[in-house]
């Protein structure tokens, strides 16, 4: 048995409310994520996101349980108001949060000023690419552990992090920017807001579904049409990146297919590569999906170390997952 | 006391691939005939090209440095390997003025001053002053921050010069996938160049057939043409001393021109769209970034 | 029933002031819920003391800001979290019209509501474990009906998943 496989990676979930991160602690998440309803956090979406009182009173529930909680204070903050952003740090501290997750210098600095004891993680957002870029915000910051992003395959992160002293976090499941995160805005282009000027991509007051009698729907985003699907066919966001164009005469997913993220088959390839942490994307979905995703992950974790197959449970998220499709993303290396 | 002194132009890099000959062409060009204060050169978007390009810029910076301009090293925005990162070393320990464009840079700066790029995340005064302390002199911001930030950020960081994007196809999106390459059924890897096809980059329309994005290799960009027709008033009243124009296939010496008159108050906004629109421009003119709207959009600038 | 429905949906919201403040926008909006089953609509109205349901025909909800369309049964796996709303929204058997940010904001405020039928009626704990463990039964069953059903329509139809 290598060191690698020894040392349980630890499962990061998301919770978009106070009864998915219940969900999340009860599935089995080792850490849970989640941020303030406000756009300090990159899914600034309505009706999600937490009150430093929930916070507070989850926080709590998840430490019941054994799990850490991860506030992502991670969009930029704006110009001459970047005190909404220092406050959610400070609240965040308050509410007995394990991790701070940020991308902005401000931030960041703030956090690592103000809060030395809480730790801070690197946010994808941030686009920490290099040995280099992660040198200077671990040194800078303290940084303890770097959210990579989707742009690597397994060996590159094995190497990746021969070169580096953090730990390293990598996404496993679910939705997936196609587009390097934090630079990227198409979603403002179409529509004035961003992840990283307003924490959001692809808002939903810009959103419009169109029916039509034969059961085709048009799904527009700022008025541009970003896809259309026939009766019964599985469909996904009007995300820009996901969407049909066409281009030298022929149209279809320029970018990339609606799939989502599935990186199950890789869990021991990571474990050896040297990750610490495998993170779950969904801040915006159900209880239903974080329960299945996280107690499904949590099988094949424990897997790893001769618990179960969870072949079976992993098999069963296809039905979650945008566009019923599901891709290993950068990690293998035929997206070259 | 108000600063009066006129408003510098700025030459941004050539964000496409455009053949060795048609590069060192441009630049001559531009050193005989310019009205331009400064020139970015370097390959930004994609370290393959850079075998093609490199042997340009010794002689570019050549013609331009005896031309009087003010010569700056764009530096690449995504390193993705060992050659990048080790290209981005030495670049830094260069004797000329370089433009950072990703966080690896901010380390083997350390000593030296630099231009922060458009493609670093710098969103407000904190991340700015930190930035300044570290030696950004100069700062480019991202495209979509919108004019109220921007004006908020020089005033609360005067010690850098602010440079507006001012005119081209906004850089909007990178990638770690080519998308020149996939739109021609070609991996990454063995991508053949064929981002050289475009010069302007690929236009990308919707189901529709309305026109929306252009693809230039990893990066993505839009299909309108940005500019900022704000008056050299206008312009110091927001703190910005210099506007950077973005290389495109189109009369480039023409655009600096039309953009000199402008700001020395010799044509009005109107004029300067009116110049603008008779050229060959890579798609229709936008401006609401500006303003914190959608960026493809055009509206009406307060005079 | 529109009595009923209106009057649990307010003893709801007085018991829990913090869905409202997860509401936000949607406060006063009017929303159709069509189940496509069904022959009637409901207009559903949230607001701090005056939350209405109307049930309506399916073609009197012009005043509904945003229209969402599921089998009963979806809808009914929707409110209590047995189903993901972006999964039903993907594979194609949840519908929606109109303002997209006012069913999201209503569809996150459900995911905290927690709504099995005890939390719905208001009732107390014995009551309402009693409650819930009948209504998960039912459902569940005519959930396993329902996808027979659809097994036999598809095999029918010559469609395979």
């Amino acid at each position: 048995m290598t060191a690698a496989s020894e040392r349980r990676m630890e499962l990061v979930c998301p919770a978009g409310t106070p009864a998915t991160l219940r969900a999340a602690a009860d599935a089995g998440a080792d850490a849970i994520y989640c941020g303030f309803a406000d756009e300090t956090n990159a899914r600034n979406f309505p009706g999600l996101n937490f009150s430093p009182e929930e916070l507070s009173v989850s926080v709590a529930y998840a430490h019941e349980r054994g799990a850490k909680v991860l506030v992502a204070i991670n969009t930029f903050a704006q110009a001459g108001n970047t005190g909404l952003w220092k406050q959610a740090v400070d609240n965040a501290a308050a509410c007995g949060a394990d991790a701070i997750i940020a991308a902005d210098i401000a931030v960041l600095d703030h956090a690592a000023d103000k809060h030395p004891d809480v730790r801070l993680h690197l946010s994808v957002q941030a686009a920490a690419n290099t040995p280099e870029a992660i040198g200077f915000y671990t040194e800078t910051f303290g940084v303890r552990r770097v959210v990579l992003p989707r742009v690597f395959s397994v060996p590159e992160i094995a190497a990746l992090n021969r070169e580096i002293d953090v730990e390293t976090e990598v996404f496993v499941f679910g939705g997936l920017c196609v587009m390097t995160e934090g630079r990227c805005s198409l979603s403002s282009y179409a529509t004035g807001k961003s992840p990283n000027l307003t924490g959001v991509c692809s808002p939903p007051d810009h959103v419009d579904y169109a029916e039509d009698r034969a059961g085709r729907m048009k799904a527009r985003l700022g008025g541009f049409t970003i896809d259309c699907f026939e009766r019964g066919e599985p469909a996904g966001y009007p995300t820009l990146c996901k969407g049909r164009f066409s281009a030298l005469g022929h149209t279809g997913y320029l970018f990339e297919d609606p799939v989502s993220l599935n990186a199950f088959e890789l869990l021991e390839e990571l474990a050896k590569a040297g990750v610490t942490a495998l993170k779950i994307e969904g801040r915006q979905r159900g209880k239903a999906y974080i329960a299945s995703v996280v107690s499904a992950f949590r099988k094949a974790v424990d897997g790893l170390s001769g618990g179960a197959d969870a072949s079976a449970s992993i098999a069963a998220l296809k039905a979650l997952s945008e566009g019923g499709q599901q891709t290993t993303g950068s990690y293998r290396k035929t997206w070259r | 006391m108000t600063d009066t002194s006129p408003i510098e132009l700025a030459l941004g890099p050539c964000l496409f691939n455009w053949p060795a000959e048609r590069l060192l062409d441009f630049y001559r060009r531009i050193a005989e005939d310019a009205p331009v204060d400064r020139v970015y050169l370097g390959e930004v978007v994609c370290g393959k090209r850079m075998p093609f390009n490199d042997p340009v810029w010794p002689e570019a910076i050549d013609v331009l440095t005896r031309a009087g301009k003010e010569v700056v090293l764009s530096t690449l925005a995504q390193p993705v390997n060992k050659r990048e990162r080790n290209i981005l070393v030495q670049q830094a320990a260069y004797d000329m003025a370089i433009e950072i464009n990703d966080m690896s840079m901010v380390p083997a700066c350390s000593g030296r001053t630099f231009t922060a790029g458009p493609f670093l995340n710098i969103y407000n005064e904190a991340s700015l002053g930190f930035l300044s302390a570290r030696g950004a002199v100069s700062w480019c911001p991202p495209a979509e921050l919108p004019l109220a930030s921007i004006q908020k950020i020089a005033a609360l960081v005067p010690e850098v010069d602010v440079e507006l994007f001012a005119f081209g196809r906004l850089p909007l999106a990178l990638s770690s996938r080519c998308y020149h390459a996939r739109a021609h059924g070609l991996r990454k890897d063995s991508c053949q160049f064929v981002c050289d096809k475009d010069p302007d980059g690929m236009d990308v329309a919707t189901l529709d057939g309305a026109r929306f994005l252009a693809a230039n290799g990893i990066q993505t960009l839009s299909d309108a043409c940005h500019f900022a027709g704000l008056a050299s008033g206008q312009l110091r009243a927001a703190g910005i001393k210099r506007l950077r124009l973005s290389p495109h296939s189109l009369d480039m010496t023409g655009v600096l021109k039309a953009f000199r008159a402008f700001l020395d108050g010799a044509i009005d906004a109107g004029g300067l769209e009116a110049r603008l629109t008779e050229m060959d421009l890579p798609g229709p003119l936008c401006n609401a970034y500006l303003t914190g709207d959608p960026g493809w959009k055009k509206i009406a600038l307060p005079a | 029933m529109e009595t009923f429905l209106t009057l649990l949906t307010r003893r709801l919201v007085a018991r829990r002031p913090d869905l409202l403040r997860r509401l936000g926008t949607v406060v006063h909006v009017p929303i159709a819920i069509v189940p496509e089953d069904l022959p009637h609509a409901f207009l559903l109205s949230l607001d701090a003391i005056d939350s209405r349901v109307t049930l309506c025909g399916k073609d009197e909800i012009g005043d509904a800001q945003a229209v969402i369309r599921a089998p009963l049964l979806v809808l009914l796996g929707l409110l209590d979290g047995t189903y993901d709303g972006d999964a039903m929204f993907f594979s194609r058997d949840l519908r929606i019209e109109g303002k997209t940010e006012y069913v999201l904001a209503l569809r996150n405020t459900l995911e905290e509501a927690d709504l099995t039928p005890g939390e719905f009626l208001g009732l107390g704990a014995p009551a309402a474990g009693w409650i819930n463990d009948i209504g998960s039964r039912v459902l569940a069953q005519a959930r396993c009906l329902a996808s027979a059903g659809a097994e036999r329509r598809d095999k029918l139809s010559g469609r395979h998943s």
